[in-house]
């Protein structure tokens, strides 16, 4: 099993949920965050006075799939969150122990 | 009584005649004038609308998310403060008639003497009461966008009352009250210098002797929240013709040019402030044409007796420019952090407006009242002359006094922790 863990922009959202589906993807969870990488952050001026944007809102997707489905879901992400310009955000992908079904205390594979 | 608020509209000598001739005043009170009362009844509400909670929200959305309950708090509490000490004290400091042209008389400490049937003029004195209250209310509520995130709630407190009884009182009865600057003839319908000129220099002194916001200026955080900046300054514009077309007490043609003329400085002041930003900085926002916005109420407030449409579409289009360039004098150049721009805004505004009212108050721009326009600007500049002057040393000396009882500031882990926490102990916003 690998968490699929992938930040992306925003209104990039809906277009990567929908890819994950065509791919099997059963479930995932999403978390409104911030940060920055290459892009950096911004300036805003209020009354003639600049206030520099360090951190910028991205969107988190975070799925675990089995390992015969990982790269394929990988690749549904990158296509559906890729715009071409700077911001785009990233895809990581880590080893995960186990998993559990809360409900039925099903295990692993069965859980996903 | 002396009828102070009815003689704005008299001339000098009619002035003399009803605060020297008590007696004769009393015979020449006029009946009832249901219409006038009405108005201000109306009038009085709207201007309390400008605070609670037009202002409170202007400028809680102007500050970060941590500290949005303790401006909210500020606005509110000062209402509170002030009506009490307005019945206590402060009508009687400025509306009873004085010894000198100093300060008025202690006759209606704690509204002694004022009852049911007693007048201001054609409609009943308890709402000229309250109606001047709700100025001394938004007064030093204007003064907390100069020290939001980082003063004492304690030395907040103090600061207000004293302020009231030392500023706000004393300066209202020499304008308005009947006192000295009153009869050298000095216009200000609605208080560019009572309110605006008194609240901007003090609010400049104010923030500069308790310093800066962690992080000012390169490291400052953007508006929490500019839809409730732009929901506040809305209710602002909408109270505003409470405050100056109330202040001609009377539901009569001054009071309709008088709402007439603010309506088109607002708008006018708002595009110039909004093609400036789109110019200089590429795009038009949203804090800062509602900025424009009060910078154009608050220029023509003092003249909006006296200027027709052609003097209000000018002393906007100078308050945009001149408040928006104000700004970033303050921050930037005297690198106060005067936070939410209180001095540039309602201190310049309000000081352009009692100035240049002496100009777009004579015929050729099509205003009234204005006969002899230099000495009229001499009147003017010394008026706001001595204001400012009293506004600095009283505002002085009351920062000193806070800052050896209460203390000014709170501690920095306070600060960086937010007000809203750790001074209040609640939280505006809570994710479930």
């Amino acid at each position: 099993m690998k968490l699929i863990k992938a930040i992306v922009k925003p209104f990039k959202l809906d277009d990567v949920k929908d890819a994950l589906a065509e791919v099997g993807v059963e479930g995932l969870t999403v978390t409104e965050v911030k940060g920055f990488g290459r892009q950096k952050g911004h300036t805003e001026i209020y009354r003639g006075s600049e206030y520099t944007v360090d951190f910028l809102p991205k969107t988190m997707i975070e799925t675990v799939v089995d390992d015969d489905t990982v790269e394929q879901a990988v690749a549904a992400t990158v296509k559906a969150a890729k715009t071409g310009k700077i911001g785009d955000g990233k895809v990581f992908v880590l080893p995960v122990e186990s998993a559990i079904r809360i409900r039925t205390e099903e295990t692993d594979g069965e859980a996903l | 009584m002396c009828l102070p608020g009815m003689l704005i509209a008299q001339d000098a000598a009619q002035a003399e005649v009803a605060t020297v001739a008590l007696e004769t005043a009393v015979e020449a009170t006029t009946a009832l004038d249901s219409g006038n009362t009405a108005w201000m009844l109306t009038a009085t509400v709207l201007v309390l609308f400008m605070t609670l909670p037009g202002l409170a929200l202007f400028y809680g959305g102007l500050v970060r998310s941590r500290n949005v309950l303790s401006v909210l708090m500020h606005c509110f509490v000062i209402a509170c403060l002030a009506s009490v000490l307005w019945i206590a004290i402060l009508y009687t400091m400025a509306f009873a008639p004085g010894t000198s042209g100093w300060l008025g008389g202690f006759e209606h400490i704690g509204l002694k003497g004022i009852n049911i049937d007693s007048m201001a003029g054609d409609f009943p004195e308890t709402i000229f009461i309250m109606f001047q209250m709700t100025f001394a209310i938004i007064t030093p509520g204007l003064i907390v966008g100069a020290f939001v995130e980082r003063m004492k709630f304690s030395a907040i407190l103090l600061f207000t009352a004293l302020w009231l009884v030392l500023v706000y009182a004393p300066v209202t009865y020499w304008v308005w009250g009947g006192g000295w600057l009153f009869e050298s003839g000095v216009i200000d319908l609605a208080g560019g210098i009572v309110v605006h000129a008194t609240a901007g220099i003090s609010a400049l002194l104010l923030a500069k002797m308790l310093g800066p916001r962690d992080g000012f200026p390169s490291k400052l955080h953007v508006p929490h929240h500019p839809a409730m900046v732009m929901i506040g300054a809305s209710m602002l514009w909408v109270g505003w013709f409470g405050f100056n077309a109330g202040s001609q007490l009377a539901a009569n043609g001054n009071a309709g040019m008088t709402m007439l003329v603010t309506h088109i400085s607002a708008a006018v002041a708002s595009l110039t402030w909004m093609c400036l930003e789109w110019r200089i900085n590429g795009k038009p926002g949203l804090v800062g044409i509602v900025t424009g916005m009060v910078a154009g109420l608050a220029t023509i407030t003092p003249a909006s007796g006296n200027v027709g449409p052609l003097g209000a579409v000018c002393l906007g289009f100078l308050a945009g420019i001149v408040c928006y360039f104000a700004c970033g004098i303050v921050k930037n150049k005297l690198k106060i952090d005067d936070s939410l721009d209180v001095f540039a805004v309602h201190g310049v505004g309000g000081i352009m407006g009692t100035i240049l009212v002496a100009v777009f108050g004579t015929t050729v721009f099509g205003g009234t009242g204005v006969d002899d326009m230099v000495q009229q600007l001499g009147i003017q500049v010394k008026a706001v002359g001595a204001v400012v002057l009293w506004s600095i040393i009283a505002t002085f000396v009351i920062v000193m006094i806070c800052k050896f009882t209460t203390g000014l500031r709170v501690t920095e882990e306070v600060e960086n922790t937010g007000l809203d926490q750790s001074e209040h102990g609640e939280t505006a916003y809570q994710f479930e």
